[in-house]
């Protein structure tokens, strides 16, 4: 078993175009979540998000490149672009050839099957562009990175709803871990804003019209973002040797399914999710010194996800901390466990906490620390990292400082 | 602007080129369209003609619309024209 080490981050999302800009908002205590803007926005009863504003894609991609970059893919790259250069890494020979790229999305290209089926159905139109189906497959925004970086080892894009970037990170770990590749580029994306993305969560009726507020007594919902965390995950003497930067250590990993309700979560698969983590990690409850909340700002997931963190951690999890970062950058579902991880990379490297902003009430069902509106400054250790999704599908990860 | 006019104009734009640069016994490799240009060249096409092209890419030289170059295409267009909206 290697050890398993970060070298690189990049992400875009509703807090900023890069990781510094993103980490000096959650500093900040920064919202993202503003009005909703795109085609049709008007016909809907949720009009906010945190949606990912000025990202000059024209800019960056040529015109073959747009043709076929959904932009959740152009997230993806431009993510995955700020991480390698970050690592100084650049893929050839062998370590090309067996390092990969294990990706997170829920719903891929979104965008394009929204805009194709309204040009189709409302427009009438009688063909559709051909790159359609590359542009939309879940895989494109994988398959473009493993293009673009000469990376020909074992790639492939994870689906579990809201922790499908907690599944992939966790699948790219082991694959580093056991030695089946040197390094691995992992993460993941998601990019919902439109019409018909927004419609389709509407009927669930989770979603609030004016904030996100993880575990206050006022929440009302939870906020769609969008965007991309991307990483490089590679093995710890190979990171050393060349005199890379190391961010974190990657410890420890579970993954739990509810196998109970379709939508709502349980305590128990929440609990057997993080006390695997810890297990995997090999390390003792009382060491994390914080959890970045799956908390989404619903009623159900916030309450659950504190009585399980309660049940895990006993009498320590009056003593740690635990926050939300969606009140800041929204849920990104499949890509929000990927953005989440930046937060607990800052938590542990650069010894701040970010905040649960948008907190206005405590709820006695929640109540644990949860950084309430204000950055902390405080030195952890080790750091959990929980996502709860759809599905009763679980994933924690676990990392400490190196 | 004729159907010779649009199509090698559609083709330029495609291979990234001026219109100028595409000489009708061009051919598609002299270009430097691949098969997947070519497809959203045809797709371009269809659009702009409002026609529809018989074109299969598992076998590009079976299809009614011949590809050899330039002129070959432009010819095909126009008979297409004539058969679908004439």
């Amino acid at each position: 078993m290697y050890r398993v080490v970060i070298t690189g981050a990049g992400s875009v999302n509703a807090l900023g175009h890069d990781v510094p800009n993103t980490l000096e908002a959650m500093r900040e205590g920064r919202c993202g979540i503003g009005a909703l803007d795109f085609q049709d926005v008007e016909r809907l009863s949720i009009q906010i998000g945190g949606q990912v504003r000025g990202f000059e894609a024209e800019g960056r991609y040529n015109r073959q490149q747009m043709s076929l970059y959904d932009r959740f893919t152009q997230f993806t790259l431009a993510a995955a672009k700020e991480a390698i250069e970050q690592s100084g890494l650049t893929f050839s020979g062998d370590e090309a050839a067996k390092s990969g790229v294990v990706l997170g999305t829920a719903g891929g290209g979104v965008s394009t099957w929204d805009a194709n089926y309204r040009s189709v159905y409302e427009e009438g139109k009688n063909r559709v562009h051909p790159f359609v189906v590359p542009k939309l497959m879940n895989n494109a925004a994988a398959s473009h990175v493993s293009m673009e970086h000469n990376l020909k080892g074992p790639s492939f894009t994870v689906s579990t709803a809201c922790a499908s970037s907690n599944h992939a990170m966790a699948q790219a770990f082991q694959m580093v871990r056991t030695g089946m590749a040197p390094a691995m580029i992992t993460g993941g994306s998601e990019s919902m804003l439109c019409f018909g993305g927004v419609k389709a969560w509407e009927g669930l009726r989770v979603m609030s019209k004016d904030a996100c507020r993880p575990f206050s007594a006022n929440r009302n919902g939870m906020v769609q973002g969008e965007g991309a965390g991307i990483f490089v995950f590679e093995e710890y003497e190979h990171a050393r040797k060349r005199g890379a930067d190391i961010l974190c250590e990657v410890i420890g990993f579970a993954m739990s399914s509810d196998a109970s309700d379709i939508v709502m979560p349980s305590k128990n698969g929440a609990a057997r999710a993080m006390a695997g983590a810890l297990a995997d990690a090999k390390v003792n409850r009382d060491q994390v010194g914080y959890i970045n909340a799956h908390g989404t700002g619903t009623a159900a997931n916030d309450k659950t996800e504190c009585a399980a963190v309660a049940d895990v951690f006993g009498p320590h999890a009056d003593k740690l901390m635990i926050s939300s970062t969606k009140s800041m950058h929204g849920h990104l579902i499949g890509g929000t466990g990927a953005v989440e991880m930046l937060a607990c990379i800052m938590a542990l490297r650069d010894g701040i906490i970010a905040p649960t902003i948008g907190y206005e009430e405590p709820d006695p069902e929640c109540a644990l620390d949860v950084v309430p509106n204000d950055a902390r400054e405080a030195k952890v250790d080790v750091v959990l990292s929980n996502a709860f999704a759809f599905g009763g599908m679980n994933a924690v990860l676990a990392l400490a400082r190196v | 602007m004729s159907v010779q006019d649009k199509v090698i104009e559609i083709i330029a734009e495609q291979a990234v080129l001026e219109p100028g640069d595409v000489a009708l016994d061009s051919t598609l490799e002299d270009l430097g369209i691949d098969s997947l240009g070519l497809v959203e060249s045809i797709f371009a096409i269809e659009e702009e003609f409002d026609i529809s092209v018989p074109f299969n890419a598992n076998d590009p030289s079976e299809s009614d619309f011949d590809i050899t170059n330039v002129k070959s295409i432009i010819t095909g267009i126009e008979k297409l024209i004539a058969d679908q909206k004439g």
